[in-house]
């Protein structure tokens, strides 16, 4: 034996999970929303993805070395997180520098100026795809075809998403179409298409099927709790319904399962007690139907996470856990 | 569905290496070395001198104070010396060195079973006090203290704790499964010391040879009531064990009397019945000598004052590869610095770590994964009050309820980012419990 003994204090046992094995299950859980980019869009979405990991990678290494003058922090795969969810939240044929520039945001903005992994007030991702959406809008909201363009990169076939032919469609009263018929009637999505995603869109947010399959396998592996999703969808759902629409089409398209499933839930930006996540949830959920009703843009689920990531610090400091013993006495 | 506590909690690998090994005795030691302070509370005066010829069971140090406790001799034999001795943490305790003669000619007073069924409450925590119990569990408070609760807090049900939470402790679980009588007979005492009629003796469900034990030692008994537990840690604790079994939470500060209940651990309840009934005092206890790489993990029946090299001797010796010693569980025990050093009245079990599992892992930043939140069992949010804790922020750790904390490391178990969050928390913790003190004296 060596006789030096270890001393350190209690406990002296420690869980098997790691930072780097819980973005390895984000990235695992993502899989299957890539493939779907990758078999609707193709070699677009191949090149978009492939720019936007590169990219946040890079820009996380570079200033890891030359600003930070520390260690490597790639190494914990978060910058690959960034990367695939910011591609995934881009449409498929847009420009190499684009995508770069939203990585450099991403990542040298959104999350190393304010101190890299856990210290960043606003989801990176979402913050990169906002950028870009307020910086090049023309080039953000023209959505490829899916399938048709599989083999270019180049002059796609485009065309519009379900939700802008729905903001145009409520816009254009006069006409006396209804929502549902005007969205039948130009752009002809049934429920079974949205959920497995033949649609126009962002990359990774058409197949419906694709993010809930992931968000079972984030669930069970305990990456993430029930709370802020469900929150989400449910109170997006609950106030369509108010607002007599049927909820099931808003519900599968758009970004809303990516973000709810996936952004929503990123720890660093949301709230740590369950009663806060709930809030939380409901409030990007009431924010996002607020945008696509009456905003200007047919999508708000980015600008209502990022907005309710503004929030989470106070929402922290004012929604706690019940603590033991506090029950009221009945 | 099995009861546990509502909030919080974890499952590590319960790793019970030693659960199908009956406590054995260990060879006698060359020599004992009683210290007089195995309890919380003033050191025992000793009250036996350099020379004397002492007696298996006789007192040696006597109780100081109300919050205290008797030491008597484990063997018969010589008091060699009495000094400072280094404990397994490194702090000296004044100490008893005894050599043993073999003979263990012992001194003890067993009661008919006449004089035992008359006993009053009083006189049976006259008996406990005089035996020198203290709880076993590992927190060593004097039971007799425990037993008389403030007046203004009535007391209608005693609690047994036998759910031996921490992982890799055996000790407890094959008391049970081989002393389910006497611990019956224990409890039964327990209960007439504080005057309730109902008893809940909770055990975890991993153990289902102990509850089928005691289930059948309880038949006859008139208001004890085996309860299993979902395996949870801390459900040990004392708060965790009263919201699970009884569904009643002790408020932030306040004692399990406040809610009604005395909890007592179940070695504790054996060492009643062998003080009143067989007239023993306290001066061994069943240890789990555990690790995974230890050759014979098992359960000893130790006198106290033996060398914990003996102990670990007896279960095979130290492996190679050993790098750190816990005395107690591997999530509340602490590390040992001194093998030398023996045995005391709180040493539950003792876990041979081998170098692979010895180290921390570095630290990275906190991702704010909330994972110490959902596990406090305290409904404390640890991560934020350990920054405080670095941060120095007394005033606002007391408003996050910093004291509330029963230090069971559920929050560093699961950190993803290997913070250490007890660490700090036990360093704002102590600071903010001395600031309270002070202005509770200057108030004064």
């Amino acid at each position: 034996m060596n006789n030096e003994l270890i001393i350190s204090s209690s406990p002296h046992i420690h869980t098997s999970k790691t930072v780097e094995r819980t973005m390895l299950d984000v990235i695992i859980a993502l899989l299957p929303a890539i493939a779907c980019s990758l078999f609707f869009f193709g070699v677009g979405a191949l090149v978009v993805l492939a720019t936007a990991v590169a990219g946040c990678v890079a820009t996380e290494f570079l200033i890891q070395k030359f600003l930070i003058k520390g260690n490597s922090t790639i190494g914990n795969y978060s910058a690959i997180v960034t990367g695939v969810l910011l591609a995934l939240n881009l449409p498929s044929n847009l420009p190499v520098y684009i995508v770069l520039l939203g990585s450099v945001f991403a990542i040298g903005i959104a999350k190393m100026a304010f101190g890299g992994l856990g210290n960043n007030i606003f989801n990176p991702a979402i913050a990169g795809r906002v950028f870009l959406l307020l910086s090049f809008p023309a080039q953000m909201t023209t959505w490829p075809l899916p399938i048709v363009n599989r083999w270019q990169y180049f002059d796609m076939e485009t065309g519009a998403t379900i939700l802008s032919t729905m903001k145009e469609g409520a816009g254009d009263v006069s006409t006396g179409a209804s929502i549902a018929s005007s969205m039948k009637d130009i752009v002809e999505v049934s429920p079974v298409e949205a959920l497995l995603g033949n649609m126009g869109g962002s990359m990774g947010e058409v197949s419906a099927i694709a993010l809930l399959i992931g968000g079972a396998y984030l669930l069970l592996r305990k990456v993430i709790s029930w709370h802020i999703p469900i929150a989400i969808l449910a109170s997006v759902a609950l106030f369509y319904l108010i607002l007599g629409d049927d909820p099931l089409m808003p519900l599968l398209t758009g970004g809303l399962l990516l973000g709810a499933i996936f952004m929503a839930t990123d720890y660093a930006t949301s709230p740590m007690s369950h009663k806060g996540m709930i809030i939380y949830g409901v409030m990007i959920g009431i924010i996002t139907v607020v945008i696509r009703k009456w905003g200007a843009y047919p999508e708000g689920v980015s600008f209502a996470i990022l907005l309710m990531n503004g929030l989470t610090p106070l929402i922290n400091r004012y929604f706690k856990p019940s603590k033991f013993g506090e029950r009221s006495r009945k | 569905m099995l009861k546990t506590f509502r909030k919080g909690g974890i499952h590590p690998p319960e790793n019970k290496l030693s659960a199908l090994s009956k406590i054995t005795d260990i060879p006698q030691s060359k020599e004992y070395v009683v210290s007089l302070s195995q309890h919380i509370g003033a050191p025992a005066q000793c009250c036996v001198e350099k020379g004397e010829h002492i007696a298996k069971y006789q007192l040696i140090g006597k109780s100081a104070g109300f919050v205290s406790a008797n030491i008597h001799s484990p063997v018969s034999g010589t008091v060699r010396k009495i000094d400072k001795f280094k404990n397994a943490f490194g702090f000296e305790t004044t100490s008893v060195f005894i050599t043993p003669d073999g003979q263990n000619d012992e001194e003890r007073h067993p009661l008919t079973s006449e004089v035992t069924a008359k006993l009053s409450s009083k006189e049976i925590i006259g008996i406990i006090d005089n035996a020198g119990i203290v709880g076993l569990g590992g927190a060593t408070f004097p039971t007799k203290v425990k037993l008389m609760p403030p007046d203004n807090m009535p007391v209608d049900t005693l609690l047994i704790n036998g759910a031996e939470c921490e992982p890799y402790l055996t000790n407890d679980q094959r008391l049970m499964e081989e002393c389910p009588e006497e611990i019956i007979e224990g409890v039964k005492l327990l209960m007439r010391a504080i005057n309730v009629e109902k008893a809940y003796i909770a055990i975890e469900s991993n153990k289902p040879e102990a509850i089928k034990a005691l289930e059948k030692a309880a038949a006859h008994a008139t208001g004890i009531k085996i309860t299993p537990l979902k395996v949870k840690y801390p459900q040990g604790g004392e708060k965790q064990l009263i919201d699970a079994v009884l569904n009643r939470q002790v408020p932030s500060g306040g004692l399990p009397a406040s809610v009604g209940v005395i909890v007592q651990n179940v070695a504790t309840a054996y060492a009643v019945k062998q003080a009143v009934i067989d007239g023993t005092p306290l001066t061994e206890r069943v240890i789990t000598v555990t690790g995974p790489d230890l050759p014979h993990p098992g359960n000893y029946r130790v006198p106290i004052g033996t060398p914990i090299s003996d102990i670990i001797e007896a279960a095979g010796g130290l492996p190679e590869n050993t790098q750190k010693v816990v005395i107690g569980g591997p999530m509340m025990g602490k590390a040992a610095s001194n093998l030398n050093a023996t045995a005391n009245k709180g040493m539950s079990g003792i876990l041979i770590v081998p170098k692979r599992y010895a180290m921390r892992q570095k630290a990275e930043n906190c991702v704010r994964c909330a994972s110490c939140v959902s596990a406090c069992p305290m409904g404390l949010e640890p991560y934020l009050i350990a920054r405080l804790s670095e941060l120095k922020d007394y005033k606002r750790l007391e408003e996050e309820r910093v004291m509330d904390c029963i230090e069971c490391g559920s929050c560093s178990y699961v950190c993803i980012s290997h913070r250490p969050l007890l660490d700090y928390i036990r360093i704002g913790k102590n600071k903010t419990g001395a600031i309270i003190k002070s202005r509770k004296t200057n108030n004064k």
